[in-house]
């Protein structure tokens, strides 16, 4: 049902019935290493390129949320998923032996908001008995892509972000679909709200964060505006990469309107590092900063009921490097996906 | 609520923590100077072992080229840089730094596409500029020579 302007309420709430992710070194030792389904310690996934290897761990992510949800790639129906990459290589060879009908998508950072809510929509429409949604992001591939190479020195600001070397995967089934299955869904999905880009001037790469919580503000106001709901009607409101600049934007906006966030806003960015050990400055960044993040910690909250709705808003920073050497201010999305508890 | 794009640039730059730019001048100061005495060390000892002033400075520059492309290919020369900035940048050990961390991160794109067209991506300008005004300067010394000013 079309909620609003820019969100849907599923009559029959898609589920989420498995989910993997699987992680960097670093992000293995971070604060979130133990909830990991695997951290791999090698960064080349045992690849002879930076792109290769990120294909190799959404190869991996997406056969072990599978096999969690107990389901084969000949019953998944399509695979939404998404990475950083130029023309999104790291998923075109992520997924090609996997023999899924799959829909690449972008929103950079927020990647994984928007596979998730094009899966759950085919899968609530029932286009979609089972779906995948997926999104991946390698810190040495973003930095080629974006930044500079990995052995040239530089000096990065306290707001820079430190890409996520990660991928996550969720298995979203219909009702029906769910039913056959033997195992206990882990949550389900009872809306979405699309975001849309906003543009507020920033042109600073090196601080995505202030780029993207207006974004992020948008979204969440949208959500709130199209179901008729408030901040008290949320266990959590995640954000996915706005970093601690980010972060004080967007409550210091919500705290404007008189809506204090404080307390039930998270932002996986600011989760999945520890600064100060880590030299992260900001936190942390990329399609799979989010990703890991729902599927490694959010999705066991959830599904121990511990948290019984949370909005989950990833965030994108929608520049390349051709628009930023062309001066163009940096464009901001974020998705919203709302998952109850089941 | 509509947000002042003019007052949201001020108010971000305000809340955007920022380097101590007074710490960053004393490493730069202190490593720079490092490097530079390095450099003096080895000239001296060149010239002691009997070179020729010219032949001494060469194989001082080549020397710290190659120490500083080790360094980086040890992934040492990058956590020099995090703190001493500009004091490790600016010497020609920041210049080799620059063309080695290209060379070795698109080394799997191929010798000629990949090495050979991106080596210089970030060097590159210093080069064409570094050319492009010593055009310009000789172009003025030309015309002064001329006048018989110089």
């Amino acid at each position: 049902m079309q909620k609003g302007r820019a969100s849907l309420e599923f009559e029959c709430p898609p589920l989420i019935i498995g989910a993997a992710s699987v992680a960097g070194k670093k992000e293995g030792s971070g604060p979130l290493g133990r909830y990991f389904d695997v951290v791999e310690r090698d960064d080349m996934f045992g690849a002879d390129s930076w792109e290769q290897a990120e294909s190799a761990m959404q190869k991996q992510t997406f056969q072990l949320a599978m096999e969690k949800a107990q389901t084969s790639s000949r019953q998944v129906r399509y695979l939404f998923a998404g990475d950083l990459l130029g023309q999104l290589i790291a998923t075109s060879f992520g997924v090609e032996d996997l023999d899924i009908p799959v829909f690449g998508v972008y929103g950079a950072c927020s990647t994984m908001g928007e596979a998730m809510s094009l899966a759950a929509m085919a899968a609530a429409a029932g286009y979609a008995d089972i779906a995948l949604a997926a999104a991946s992001s390698h810190f040495a591939t973003a930095e080629k892509q974006f930044r500079f190479p990995l052995g040239y020195g530089n000096q990065r600001p306290f707001s820079a972000t430190w890409t996520v070397t990660g991928c996550g995967a969720a298995v979203i089934a219909s009702q029906e679909a769910a039913k056959k299955g033997k195992k206990k869904p882990l949550a389900k999905i009872t809306g979405i709200t699309t975001g849309k880009i906003v543009d507020i001037g920033a042109k600073d790469s090196m601080n995505m964060g202030a780029a993207m919580a207006p974004a992020a503000f948008d979204t969440i106001n949208r959500n709130f505006t199209d179901f008729g709901r408030t901040e008290q009607d949320y266990d959590k409101i995640i954000t996915g990469d706005l970093g601690e600049i980010g972060r004080r934007i967007l409550l210091d906006f919500m705290g404007e309107q008189g809506r204090n966030l404080e307390y039930i806003h998270m932002d996986c960015g600011m989760m999945v590092y520890d600064p100060d050990a880590q030299d992260t400055h900001a936190g942390g960044s990329g399609c799979g900063c989010s990703a890991v993040t729902l599927c490694a910690y959010f999705l066991r909250k959830i599904q121990s009921g511990e948290w019984k709705r949370v909005l989950f808003v990833p965030t994108g920073a929608l520049m390349s490097t051709v628009s930023f050497n062309e001066g163009q201010s940096i464009p901001g999305i974020a998705h919203g996906v709302v998952i109850e508890s089941v | 609520m509509e947000i002042n794009k003019e007052m949201y640039g001020a108010y971000v730059k305000q809340i955007t923590p920022t380097h101590n730019k007074w710490i960053n001048l004393l490493w730069a100061f202190v490593t720079g100077g490092m490097i530079c005495a390095a450099g003096q060390l080895l000239f001296n000892t060149f010239l002691s072992w009997g070179m020729e002033k010219e032949e001494a400075a060469a194989w001082e520059l080549l020397s710290l080229i190659a120490v500083s492309a080790l360094l980086t290919g040890l992934n040492i020369y990058q956590k020099i840089v995090k703190f001493a900035g500009a004091g490790a940048l600016v010497p020609i050990t920041g210049f080799a730094n620059s063309v080695a961390a290209p060379a070795m991160e698109f080394k799997a794109e191929g010798n000629v596409f990949g090495t050979g067209c991106k080596i210089f991506t970030i060097a590159g300008p210093v080069i064409l500029y570094g050319i492009f005004s010593s055009w310009i300067l000789g172009g003025v010394w030309c015309i002064l020579k001329y006048f018989g000013i110089y």
